[in-house]
């Protein structure tokens, strides 16, 4: 095995043992030992049923959330960097942030109930708002059947300012559940159960090995155009898919924790400067250390202030920003963002 | 049979036409070289040998068939074309830009094989790139970039390679060094190279036939004596010269005048 496939093992192997390790963090300290006991024997017959309780139904299903989602977001950005050829594009880039605000507001503020995919009503809002956003902008962008890059971007810009501002006057107008909303936009994966991680995990897993079959073609479309092309690439069929895979994966990340700033944009660079730019290593790198990182923020969002919570998207951007600014001071080369 | 042929070509971009009723055809094994002034619609003509520009009349024949009734990688199995240049800003290291060229034939999934991994070495080490070979291409000079380019190509296998100011950037070295490759190429492997160049002189000493492209379409074609005329390029280029023969092989080599009235000029004329 070359170097960077053995990076992609190891770091895989990180993911695992830090998993491990923060089933046993929190209210109540367990052991590592006795999780592998709890995990092995779920029975419980040697076993205290309040620890049981606490790893199944509590930290499990919402330590797997945080990596399937860390991992979505991870993926999103890498295959958004890799189609705009341009490192500062994360997941939020064309819109799906905004609009999964809306959706999550507009729940929130008609109090919806029910469930829908088996998601309750503000992640699966904030679905359908996440992929609706998307779906208008690539068509506002759309010309005949070409995709020019600049206005998707633009595109997604204004309509995401738009689309906040509109969050931001319902917040305004509905101030007693100011706070619901606030949270909800700050990120958080507490008090996420199983049907959460059934309804997202699978969406995040489709579109993310939909990203990654098409490693090869957005290594050639970084050549331009003209070199694709000329390499056999349908640039056209290339985009709408790529755009389509992440939306998804940024929506069901999004449903499923909230929106959470700076993974998608911190795990692919250090994915890169780890395992260089071939994005059929990239995408799955950017992936693990999504995971990795959204793992390590929760631990921290939920310990710091026990028996309180921080929200974990605060925990990202107030870990995350000082950490990437390190990274571009000193791996400038490696980041590949000699643009 | 010709390898490539633009058949009563119209194209451009969007209403403008940059080419009107263009007929050119290069053959297995030749170096047709395009010449013109800037702007006069070479690389036009390239991208539509290319199938990356669609006509608006007439059509490019490859193989004696309709380009665009190939699909795009079997288009890309036989044609490969070198653009004056491309995005270089993503990291991918000199060997993997390479292998890329192997898509077309092994396409956009399948991973990479034994054959592949020949192809592409023998495509770095006739380029000198083998030292290279884990660079990203972000740090290569420009020579170096351009040759990571042709490597490319080469290891596209395309018998036809369409090559758009290959000797651009490139010291007086390599801009021989690749433009003898691209005529032992074409020699050896039968391919065939359609390139345009700037410099004629270049374009004389390489070059199987020349073609003149200016006023949207092709105004003289042929061995570089028939072409290479005073009138012509005055008229062309604008630009007072001298034609001369090569000390050693013979051929035409244009010697530009300074300012000098056309009456001198005919009289140097051999």
């Amino acid at each position: 095995m070359n170097r960077p496939v053995v990076v992609v093992v190891v770091l895989f192997a990180v993911l695992s043992v830090t998993a491990l390790l923060s089933l046993g963090v929190g209210a109540v300290t367990i052991s590592p030992g006795r999780i592998l006991q709890i995990l092995t024997d779920r029975e419980g017959s040697k076993v205290a049923s309040t620890e049981l309780t606490i790893i199944w139904e509590v930290r499990l299903p919402r330590l797997l959330l945080a990596c399937f989602v860390g991992a979505g977001l991870g993926t999103a950005g890498a295959g958004y960097q890799g189609l705009f050829r341009n490192p500062l594009a994360d997941p939020f880039v064309i819109g799906a942030s905004s609009g999964a605000a809306l959706g999550a507001t507009l729940a929130i503020i008609n109090g919806w109930q029910g469930t829908f995919l088996g998601l309750a009503c503000i992640p699966a809002a904030s679905l359908v708002g996440a992929l609706a956003a998307v779906a208008i902008v690539y068509s506002i962008a759309s010309v005949g059947r070409q995709i020019p890059m600049v206005s998707l971007l633009l595109a997604g810009v204004a309509l995401s300012s738009l689309l906040s501002a509109i969050v931001s006057l319902l917040m305004f107008l509905h101030e007693e559940k100011l706070m619901t909303i606030f949270g909800w936009l700050m990120g958080s994966l507490s008090g996420r159960g199983w049907a959460t991680l059934w309804s997202t995990a699978p969406l995040i897993l489709v579109g993310g090995s939909f990203l990654w079959m098409h490693s090869r073609a957005l290594d050639a479309l970084t050549f331009g155009e003209e070199s694709a092309a000329s390499l056999g690439l349908g640039i056209g069929r290339l985009r709408s898919t790529i755009v389509l895979s992440a939306s998804l994966v940024t929506a069901a990340s999004v449903a499923g924790g909230g929106i959470i700033g700076f993974i998608g944009l911190i795990a692919p660079h250090m994915a890169r400067s780890l395992v260089g730019a071939r994005h059929a290593l990239v995408i799955p790198a950017s992936g693990i250390l999504g995971g990795l990182l959204l793992l390590l923020a929760d631990d921290i969002a939920r310990t710091v202030v026990a028996p309180s919570e921080l929200p974990v998207g605060v925990v990202t951007a107030l870990m995350g920003s000082p950490f990437f600014l390190y990274l571009l001071k000193t791996q400038q080369r490696e980041l590949g963002v000699g643009l | 049979m010709s390898a490539v042929r633009a058949q009563d070509l119209t194209c451009g971009y969007d209403q403008r036409k940059v080419l009107e009723s263009l007929s050119l055809s290069a053959n297995s094994g030749e170096v047709l070289v395009l010449l013109g002034p800037n702007g006069a619609g070479k690389t036009t003509l390239l991208r539509a040998l290319a199938r990356f520009l669609r006509p608006m009349a007439g059509m490019v024949l490859l193989e004696d068939q309709d380009l665009w009734t190939f699909s795009a990688d079997e288009a890309a199995q036989r044609v490969a074309l070198m653009p004056q240049s491309e995005r270089r800003d993503w990291p991918l290291t000199v060997e993997e830009s390479v292998r890329l060229g192997r898509a077309p034939h092994r396409g956009w999934y399948a991973p990479f094989n034994v054959e592949d991994r020949r192809i592409v070495e023998s495509a770095l080490a006739s380029t000198g790139l083998l030292e290279l070979r884990e660079r990203p291409i972000t740090e290569l000079s420009g020579g170096e970039w351009r040759r990571m380019i042709f490597a490319r190509a080469l290891a596209q296998q395309a018998n036809v390679l369409l090559l758009d100011e290959p000797t651009a950037g490139l010291d007086l070295k390599f801009q021989h060094e690749v433009l003898r490759l691209v005529r032992d190429l074409a020699k050896n492997r039968k391919l065939t190279v359609v390139v345009t160049l700037h410099d004629l002189n270049h374009a004389t000493l390489y070059g199987s036939r020349l073609a003149v492209v200016a006023e949207h379409t092709i105004v003289a074609v042929g061995a570089a004596q028939e072409v290479m005329t005073v009138d012509l390029i005055q008229r062309v280029f604008g630009v007072h010269v001298t034609i001369v023969a090569h000390p050693i092989y013979g051929t035409p080599m244009v010697v530009p005048l300074l300012e000098m009235e056309p009456a001198r000029a005919e009289e140097v004329h051999p």
